[in-house]
């Protein structure tokens, strides 16, 4: 394609907007939590992912960024098998390790695996229940009865995703009664309820305000301390904004994965710089 | 004076007439509608209701009024003269009457009193065996139907993959919605009847019924689980949930409502129909109610009375005579009112559950 392969003279190009980027220094050398290798994904014929190599590591915010179609949600959704309710989908070659486990190997329950990677999808879907219910829907679903504990639970979820302050005392009220950037940290609570390690956000914010923005990814930057975060995004100065190290998709394929900082500042690849700079997508 | 001739005045006044002309049909096809349901209705009513309203007694004990028309079983009248007067009475009271009256007539000397009474079918007592049939008849029909409808319901839209195998089975259940109920009636009498040999039975009633509706209750019930978002599902499911869970908790709550609309008009259709159950369930006259058995499994092994049949019944298999239009009428009435009353408390119940659960 024409404008993917960039011109030798984009390089000497500066950036059209340079994002802010917090500069990293932690993210050197660290523990990786999910190892992908040699990934080939298939939605029935068609192939959307090719050839995946990433290791995304433990309590980080790793961003998926590139134009729509390019394969980020897909991958995300291979993550915790939500990929699997789609007919005739498949994983043809290559494996995903979660701790050393084959996530697609014959031993592992998806539903299990979904309790230990949680998701907060684009459009916030709060249950039409109360929010209190909406919290404890994982547990009640893993069979908790104790009152104690589920109160317990909802309240501690709900510091966790920054939601307390402003519902607690109004619990029994419907979810959907919450403005649409407290329904999305609604969802974020309800993950966070069920104790998982990694949290899946497949475009969090696309819906949202820049107010209610700000606030999920304040969140976010809280959440990273317990969880391993793996957000998918159009913007990219979300990406820049909140995580630690940024991974580019396009067409499929992996194309670039760093520290953040340097795919904003300092990409290697050259579709990455055409891509960060503004000059498609 | 005419009106002034300009660029938007209209030239072409028969344009304007047709306009007029088809609005005019439209609206008279409405109110056409209109009137023929007021008519059937207040026909049926004015004359029903004497049947209803005349037929209340006072009584000795607790609840101290009964309704003859509503809570006894039908019996012949007796029409007779005696000493001079004209006497309509039903079986039972005719009879103690005549004893009564020949007991008074030995006892004082007279010569016994000559009965001379012409009897009229039916035309005397009430419906109640008819009104408990047709209750059994809806509960039993919609509990199969709706376990049934709504469990394939729920394989057709959530397990089941697209392909020629399901899109085979939906064109079944539309076949099977177009199919006549007199054709129902003959398959349930030939499989259940004879084949399973339950004979003229609630039970072969009830699931000649069921079939007849179950496609309806697919049908929308399908579409009542189509219309819960998506998202409740990946939500439910991304956080541990299997699908079972997810569709009893996060699926079927919402749709329930929706799948109750597609009931009330299946209770409709269920009470109503008269073809299915004339061979499979329903009896002409029995003397006995349905919970008077020796043992529980012969319950569901007898047949019933039941409204629409009984009004088949006494419109035209019986003499017509100055004293059938009464139990035609008031059957057809009760009837009506007991629909409304089956469809109107579904209604509360949906509207109840829509309440709960708004996204």
């Amino acid at each position: 394609m024409e404008n993917t392969s960039p011109a030798s003279a984009s390089s000497s190009r500066p950036l059209a907007t340079p994002p802010r980027v917090a500069r990293q220094d932690d993210t050197a050398a660290l523990p990786t939590l999910i190892d992908v290798k040699g990934l080939d994904f298939y939605y029935g014929a068609k192939q959307a992912l090719f050839d995946i190599n990433i290791a995304i590591p433990d309590r980080r915010v790793t961003a998926f960024i590139g134009p729509s179609g390019c394969g980020k949600s897909t991958l995300l959704r291979c993550l915790n098998r939500m990929n699997d309710l789609i007919d005739g989908t498949a994983v043809k070659r290559g494996e995903i390790k979660i701790r050393d486990i084959d996530i697609y190997g014959p031993s592992v329950d998806p539903i299990e695996l979904r309790k230990r990677v949680g998701m907060v999808f684009q459009k916030s879907n709060p249950f039409p229940k109360s929010i209190y219910e909406n919290i404890i829907y994982g547990l009640r679903i893993q069979g908790v009865k104790s009152k104690t504990k589920l109160d317990e639970v909802v309240e501690k979820s709900l510091r966790g995703a920054a939601l307390w302050d402003e519902v607690k005392d109004r619990l029994h009220e419907s979810g959907l009664s919450l403005s649409g950037g407290q329904q999305q940290r609604l969802c974020i609570a309800r993950t966070i309820a069920v104790a998982p390690e990694v949290i899946l956000m497949d475009e969090p914010c696309s819906a949202l305000d820049p107010i209610a923005t700000a606030k999920v990814e304040e969140l976010i930057h809280e959440l990273k301390k317990q969880f391993t975060i793996i957000i998918v995004t159009h913007s990219m100065q979300q990406a820049a904004r909140c995580s630690d190290r940024t991974a580019f998709f396009y067409m499929g394929k992996l194309i670039e994965f760093d520290e953040t900082h340097n795919i904003f500042m300092n990409p290697k690849n050259p579709q990455t710089e055409a891509y960060v700079s503004g000059r498609f997508g | 004076m005419t009106a002034p001739f300009h660029r938007y005045t209209s030239r072409r006044g028969f344009q304007r007439r047709t306009e007029s002309t088809i609005v005019w049909f439209f609206r008279f096809a409405t109110y056409v509608i209109l009137l023929c349901g007021v008519f059937i209705i207040g026909n049926i009513c004015l004359k029903g209701l004497p049947a209803v309203t005349g037929a209340f007694r006072s009584l000795e004990q607790f609840p101290y009024v009964t309704n003859t028309f509503i809570f006894e079983a039908p019996e012949s009248l007796y029409v007779f003269k005696h000493e001079g007067v004209k006497r309509e009475m039903g079986d039972a009271e005719y009879r103690a009457f005549r004893e009564t009256e020949t007991a008074r007539a030995t006892a004082e000397g007279r010569p016994v009193p000559e009965f001379k009474a012409s009897s009229y079918v039916y035309a005397a007592g009430g419906i109640w065996p008819c009104i408990v049939g047709t209750l059994l008849l809806v509960v039993g029909a919609m509990t199969i139907a709706l376990l049934l409808g709504v469990a394939s319901a729920i394989f057709l839209s959530e397990y089941a993959r697209d392909g020629a195998f399901v899109r085979f089975i939906r064109l079944a259940i539309l076949n099977l919605a177009g199919v006549p109920s007199i054709v129902f009636g003959l398959f349930g009498f030939a499989m259940f009847v004879l084949y399973f040999n339950w004979n003229v039975s609630l039970m072969a009633g009830w699931f000649t019924l069921a079939f007849m509706v179950l496609p309806v209750v697919i049908t929308a019930s399908e579409e009542a689980l189509k219309a819960v978002p998506k998202g409740f599902r990946e939500g439910s499911l991304a956080l541990g949930a299997t699908k079972w869970q997810t569709i009893r908790k996060n699926v079927l709550p919402y749709a329930l409502p929706g799948i109750l609309t597609s009931s009330i008009l299946g209770i409709a259709r269920v009470a109503g129909e008269t073809a299915p159950i004339m061979f499979t369930a329903a009896y002409v006259v029995r003397d006995k109610l349905p919970w008077e058995v020796a043992k529980f499994s012969d319950f569901f092994f007898q047949g019933v009375m039941a409204l629409p049949y009984h009004i088949y019944v006494v419109s035209s298999k019986i003499p017509q005579n100055a004293y059938t239009q009464r139990v035609q009428y008031g059957t057809a009435f009760v009837f009506l009112g007991l629909v409304a009353l089956i469809a109107g408390s579904s209604i509360l119940l949906r509207n109840k559950l829509r309440g709960r659960y708004q996204w």
